[in-house]
């Protein structure tokens, strides 16, 4: 057991730090003094220093050379990460291309896919978005309703709705699961897509969150046209594509969490500025719990890193991470709320921001239900809740529902 | 970056599994609570496993293992309720190991034919400068016993007293920190000096031995441990004490889980329902951060020292919750049976509310965690 870095790992973090001491003006400002403040004018600086990260090759530090990547391991990409927190400079804008919806490609996509997509992707030239939950799909993500239709020419056409969309207002690409056979049962109707975001009939409405701010999209998709080259992992496997899909999602939430800025020592700075609270017992006792789990989350990172590093696949348990990060960052936001005051939910507040926007990520990438039914299966082996729609047809699912009710 | 076992690692766990399980330690809780049968001394266990020198050096006859590798073998005393003295041996000896003038004890010490139990102290922390001692009863901390002046062979006299100390009864001898001219210093006493007195006590879990320990103008040797060792046995003691606790939780996760998937109603078995399956898996995000925690509190001993307050604290504050919880779950999901001395579950829960209070308590780290990074924080 050893946590600390090889040599040939502290070489290539002293090669990152270095390209990024010297770089790091060129970065956009997002907060604080001569910050951006237009949308338009953010996504296109990030845009650009992602592509600055990429030429460096400090984005996609796992995708293999062929397709721009560096073709290093899961420890590189931390380090990368951590250098990148370290230097306070944004890290690549489409977490969710390079880190998802990539891999995915690389795993399932075609050799003409990969070649045309997967360059424009990581340079950010082209942003990508996940186009999978739906109003009725999400806990039960194989409940999609969004239809892709076959036409006599291997065209297909599509059309549905789906929801909680990152990046749909500006990507140029989303990929999306949707049901191409609906008689049969549900995990085996479904079909992966890319779909070009400025095909005539998709159109992308912001959603408003708590925060006031629209950081994601509900999308609309209207009889949209797709070519036959537009099918990823081929059709009728969108489910076992979809998964990839999601197991890198829990690879990146695993070494991702510390990113978001839900870490214990900028919790505990918050509560130290102030003389009082940092002597009070009950502010330090709630202090002292969440930040221990918040620690321990740190920690189960680099068990995940050392599992990758063995070749093992993580396993859901890293949900367990996610629920602890969530949990853990919502009770710091009310304990910091309780000691600054009302001005914690001033908008120019440091924290506001975190406060509002916490309850919805209970949901995101799984809710915490879902989660645990997940783990308490998959982990410890408690038998599944019986269910009413094993080996059902999807068409016929809805009255199987409505007699159930 | 490397957080996996080692082989000798492995094979260290699995030779302390299979020593304890020879031994029906469950079986002996139950009967020393009973009052039928005293607790079986499990120390002839520890001496031929080679536990008492885990922490000392080769050098001076010890394995020269670390932290973690203490951990692992609590862990497993801790799957089985087993109540192997090394809660108060260990500590100790990582003072006397980092002793020079205390190398002539280790051999022994390192055998297992001297068994040492640890004062413990606290150390100062960012709100409070003094060292200070669990109390025999209530919140007020106490202070550490004063050393007086050397005597002629050198040994100084020690007043005071300690309360709930482990595994004091029956120890060769106690190691750890009194205040001589207001100013920390290590201290060695053999249990059998003049003016010693070790008053055992038992507290709700029958497994767990303490003492009262109180020195009356006591002859000790001053050791000459730097302060920062003196500080790091607290902390090592903390650590130990969540591994061992871990390993409850274990025990209580795994017999709980299967007890779930056999046990049937309304025509399904209660895991499958989500109530029963979100308690369960409650336990396993709390044994998770605890085990994690474990990995930073056994590698920062010795690689990161000055994160080592943090990390142990840290561990034991889960670990004090996650046993907590573990026990009350497993009480929860077996039903009423669980509440009653049919069940080990009863055994398991009077391990967590007794654990929980000693050593500073789970409360006591959980205020150190803050501490320490409410200092970092200042210092930043």
């Amino acid at each position: 057991m050893d946590l600390d870095d090889t040599p040939e790992q502290a070489a290539y973090r002293t090669q990152v730090r270095a390209w990024l001491a010297e770089h790091k003006s060129q970065a956009p400002i997002l907060t604080g003094p001569g910050a951006l403040k237009d949308e338009d004018e953010i996504v296109a600086a990030r845009r650009a220093w992602q592509g600055k990260l990429a030429e460096a090759g400090l984005a996609g530090v796992t995708w293999p050379k062929e397709y721009g990547g560096q073709g290093l391991g899961p420890i590189e990409q931390l380090i990368c990460n951590q250098e990148i927190g370290q230097a306070k400079v944004p890290g690549i804008l489409d977490a969710i291309g390079v880190g998802m919806l990539g891999p995915t490609l690389i795993a399932h996509g075609t050799d003409e896919q990969k070649g045309r997509y997967l360059g424009p992707m990581l340079h950010g030239d082209e942003v990508w978005c996940q186009l999978f939950s739906e109003p009725a799909a999400g806990s039960d993500l194989a409940a999609v309703q969004a239809r892709a239709r076959l036409q006599d020419d291997g065209s297909w056409r599509l059309s549905g709705q789906k929801v909680w969309t990152t990046n749909a207002q500006f990507a140029s690409y989303g990929l999306l699961l949707a049901r191409t056979d609906a008689d049969v049962p549900k995990h085996k109707g479904m079909t992966m897509f890319i779909v070009p975001m400025d095909a005539a009939g998709v159109t992308v409405r912001g959603l408003r969150q708590i925060s006031g701010e629209a950081e994601f999209n509900e999308v609309f998709f209207e009889d949209v046209a797709l070519d036959s080259d537009a099918v990823v992992g081929g059709v009728g496997n969108g489910w076992g594509t979809a998964l990839t899909t999601l197991m890198f999602e829990r690879v990146t939430i695993g070494l991702g969490g510390e990113g978001l800025g839900f870490n214990s020592n900028r919790f505990a700075q918050a509560i130290a500025a102030d003389e009082h609270a940092r002597r009070d017992p009950e502010v330090r006792h709630q202090l002292g719990e969440i930040a221990s789990e918040l620690l321990a989350v740190r920690f189960t990172g680099y068990r995940t890193l050392t599992a990758l590093q063995k070749g093992q696949i993580p396993g859901p348990e890293a949900g367990l991470a996610k629920v602890t990060i969530v949990n853990g960052a919502i009770k710091a936001g009310d304990l910091i709320t309780d000691v600054i005051g009302p001005d914690a939910l001033d908008e120019d507040s440091e924290w506001a921001y975190m406060i509002s926007f916490l309850p919805g990520l209970k949901s995101a990438g799984g809710t915490e239900e879902i989660l645990r039914n997940t783990i308490g299966e998959r982990v410890l082996g408690l038998p599944p809740e019986p269910r009413l729609d094993k080996g059902i047809p999807f068409s016929e699912l809805r009255s199987k529902e409505g007699a159930a009710a | 970056m490397n957080l996996a076992l080692s082989d000798e690692q492995v094979f260290l766990r699995e030779a302390a599994r299979g020593a304890l399980s020879r031994l029906q330690t469950i079986e002996a809780a139950r009967e020393a609570l009973d009052g039928n049968a005293p607790l079986p001394d499990l120390w002839p266990t520890a001496m031929q496993a080679g536990w008492p020198g885990l922490l000392i050096d080769e050098e001076h006859g010890g394995a020269g293992l670390d932290a973690f590798d203490a951990m692992l073998v609590l862990g497993e005393c801790g799957r089985v309720l087993a109540g192997v003295p090394l809660l108060g041996h260990l500590p100790a000896s990582a003072i006397l190991n980092d002793s020079p003038n205390a190398a002539g004890f280790l051999p022994e010490v390192s055998s297992g034919e001297r068994r040492a139990a640890y004062l413990p102290a606290q150390p100062p922390s960012d709100v409070s400068d003094r060292w200070s001692t669990d109390p025999a009863s209530g919140l007020e901390r106490g202070a550490l016993p004063t050393a007086g002046a050397p005597d002629e062979d050198g040994r100084v006299p020690i007043n005071g007293s300690f309360a709930f100390v482990p595994d004091a009864p029956g120890a060769s001898g106690m190691v750890g920190v009194a205040l001589q001219d207001g100013r920390p210093v290590g201290i060695a006493v053999l249990n059998d000096s003049r003016g010693v007195e070790v008053k055992p006590v038992s507290r709700y879990d029958a497994t767990r031995s303490l003492g009262h320990v109180s020195f009356t103008d006591s002859p000790a040797v001053l050791l000459d441990a730097s302060e920062e060792s003196l500080a790091a046995a607290w902390y090592l003691a903390q650590a130990l004490i969540a591994a061992e606790s871990l390993g409850s939780v274990e025990t209580a996760l795994d017999v709980s889980v299967a007890y779930a998937k056999e046990r049937h109603t309304f025509g399904r078995a209660i895991g499958s329902y989500q109530a029963v399956k979100h308690s369960l898996t409650e336990v396993l995000r709390q044994l998770e951060n605890g085990r994690s925690l474990l990995y930073y509190a056994g590698w920062s001993r010795n690689g990161k020292p000055e994160e080592f307050p943090l990390a142990a604290s840290a561990a034991r504050s889960v670990a004090g919750r996650a046993l907590d919880q573990a026990a009350r779950t497993m009480i929860s999901v077996h039903g009423g049976i669980g509440a009653t001395w049919e069940h080990d579950a009863p055994l398991y829960f009077r391990r967590a509310q007794l654990s929980r209070r000693l050593l500073g308590g789970t409360a006591g780290a959980t205020d150190r965690v803050a501490g320490e990074l409410i200092a970092q924080a200042s210092a930043a």
